[in-house]
């Protein structure tokens, strides 16, 4: 690609893996918000998989599985990705630096763990963390890491580390770079399509762990804490904090990124009900923002103060019904 | 949210780091604001250092009287736990259990050894002791 060789513009974002897919289409020609980067891949979810354990606590996730934003841009916008993965070391790390030296940006997924440039307390051993290489300065890596404000960098030591680490989603040194952007997308037939695919799922997922239903399970087993050990109760508290906070979603669990998305569909469109969506998206947000304090509260009393599981429960509870009236509105947008 | 309600409550945990997180200006626009951190999400993240924390300090005390091997300690100061060190190494959990038994792990096969130095991203030599403890 001809524009592959231009200079590269490090980008600040909330999500890691939205953040990657839009840093790396505006380098190639194809200008892309973050919050259109996710909202085009219909990645807002929810989900709560209770025998899905990580670090003894059940996985809570606000999106889609990881790998999903790639796909789904590829799926809606027609843009092509090639993904490559090593079962030999050597051969992973080779194979990156004859992309970087043809000029290209490489994505790469890495172990949060090994990443030298995280601060010590956020590294957990999670292998689904989304970066670009955009070059290679002897043997040290030059680094954009979306979730990060300044570019960073990573020896060739550490980075395979990152790159092949062991476990549960190993990346097998999995780096990517689109093959064919195109040169614009068609919003009018594309947005429809991704925003009714979000409200659906949300609506009306049969399971119980996903979607709105998701939700009020997580909030009936937040009830039934009462009577669970005191200690794992507020770790199990901490824990949806940290899923809808710390991880990396621009604030309330990705629902300020997906307000933007809509804000700024809307505006393209020229679509009033996607605006007012967005308004109600983040009122959606606030109500999550306040759902985390509350549990922050009731985590920080000290021993023998007894925690209002119902109160944190009722208002999880409210907030799944205020984002069922936000995916009605959005299904009558079109 | 606001772009001017946004916390900016300079956690310890970013390291002077900034996070983006989505906002709105006055006339309701989106964008991105740089945030130092917010108590609540702090609270959180040291709450899950702590128990790791606590893990670990656990098992270096039965470690220094002989109940466990260092391999336990070492698991919990690296962020694994049983089933994530299992995934990890590809080792069926029972026979990690096994290793927590200092008789056990004492037999084990530098082989072996180097299964569960590698990804602790430590030596073999490590791996056999406790570290000195910092006070």
């Amino acid at each position: 690609m001809s524009v592959a060789s231009k200079e590269f513009i490090h980008k600040h974002a909330g999500h890691c893996e939205s953040g990657v897919m839009s840093t790396m289409l505006s380098h190639h020609g194809l200008a892309m918000s973050e919050p259109m980067a996710f909202g085009l891949s219909s990645a807002l979810s929810f989900a709560y998989l209770p025998f899905v354990k990580l670090a003894g606590m059940p996985l809570i996730a606000y999106r889609s599985i990881p790998k999903a934003i790639i796909k789904g841009l590829q799926k809606n916008i027609g843009v092509k990705m090639k993904i490559e993965t090593f079962s030999n070391q050597q051969k992973g790390q080779e194979r990156l630096d004859v992309l970087l030296e043809e000029g290209k940006i490489v994505g790469a997924q890495t172990s949060v763990f090994w990443l030298p440039y995280l601060p010590e307390e956020m590294r957990f051993h999670f292998n689904g963390h989304n970066l670009l290489v955009y070059g290679k300065e002897a043997s040290t890596y030059k680094i954009s890491d979306p979730v990060f404000e300044h570019v960073v960098e990573a020896s060739e030591q550490e980075f395979l580390k990152a790159r092949f680490a062991k476990g549960v989603m190993a990346p097998k040194g999995a780096i990517y770079y689109p093959t064919f952007v195109p040169e614009n997308i068609d919003y009018a037939s594309v947005v429809p399509k991704a925003v009714k695919a979000v409200a659906k799922r949300m609506l009306k997922t049969p399971v119980p762990i996903a979607g709105l239903k998701g939700m009020r399970y997580l909030a009936k087993n937040i009830r039934n804490l009462e009577s669970k050990d005191r200690r794992y109760a507020r770790l199990f508290l901490g824990h949806i904090v940290r899923m809808q906070e710390e991880i990396g979603t621009g604030g309330a669990g990705f629902r300020y990124i997906y307000a933007s998305f809509l804000q700024e569909s809307g505006k393209i469109l020229g679509n009033e009900t996607l605006l007012e969506a967005s308004e109600m998206m983040t009122a959606v947000g606030d109500s999550w923002r306040e759902f985390a304090l509350l549990i922050a509260k009731s985590i920080r009393s000290k021993k023998s103060e007894t925690v209002d599981f119902d109160a944190i429960a009722k208002k999880l509870e409210s907030i799944a019904d205020e984002e069922a009236l936000v995916y009605q509105k959005m299904l009558t947008a079109f | 949210m606001k772009a001017q309600e946004v916390p900016q409550d300079d956690n310890s945990t970013y390291h002077g780091e900034k996070r983006a997180v989505y906002a709105t200006t006055k006339d309701g626009d989106y964008g991105v604001v740089a945030s130092s951190g917010w108590d609540v999400e702090a609270e959180a993240t040291q709450q899950a250092v702590a128990e790791l924390q606590r893990l670990a300090d656990e098992a270096y005390a039965a470690c220094e009287t002989g109940k466990c091997s260092p391999l336990e300690y070492h698991m919990y100061a690296k962020r694994l736990d049983l089933l994530s060190l299992s995934q990890a190494t590809g080792l069926f959990q029972w026979r990690i259990k096994r290793h927590f038994n200092v008789k056990n792990f004492n037999k084990l096969s530098d082989k072996l050894l180097d299964r569960y130095a590698d990804v602790m991203g430590i030596t073999i030599s490590e791996l056999k002791k406790l570290p000195q403890k910092e006070s």
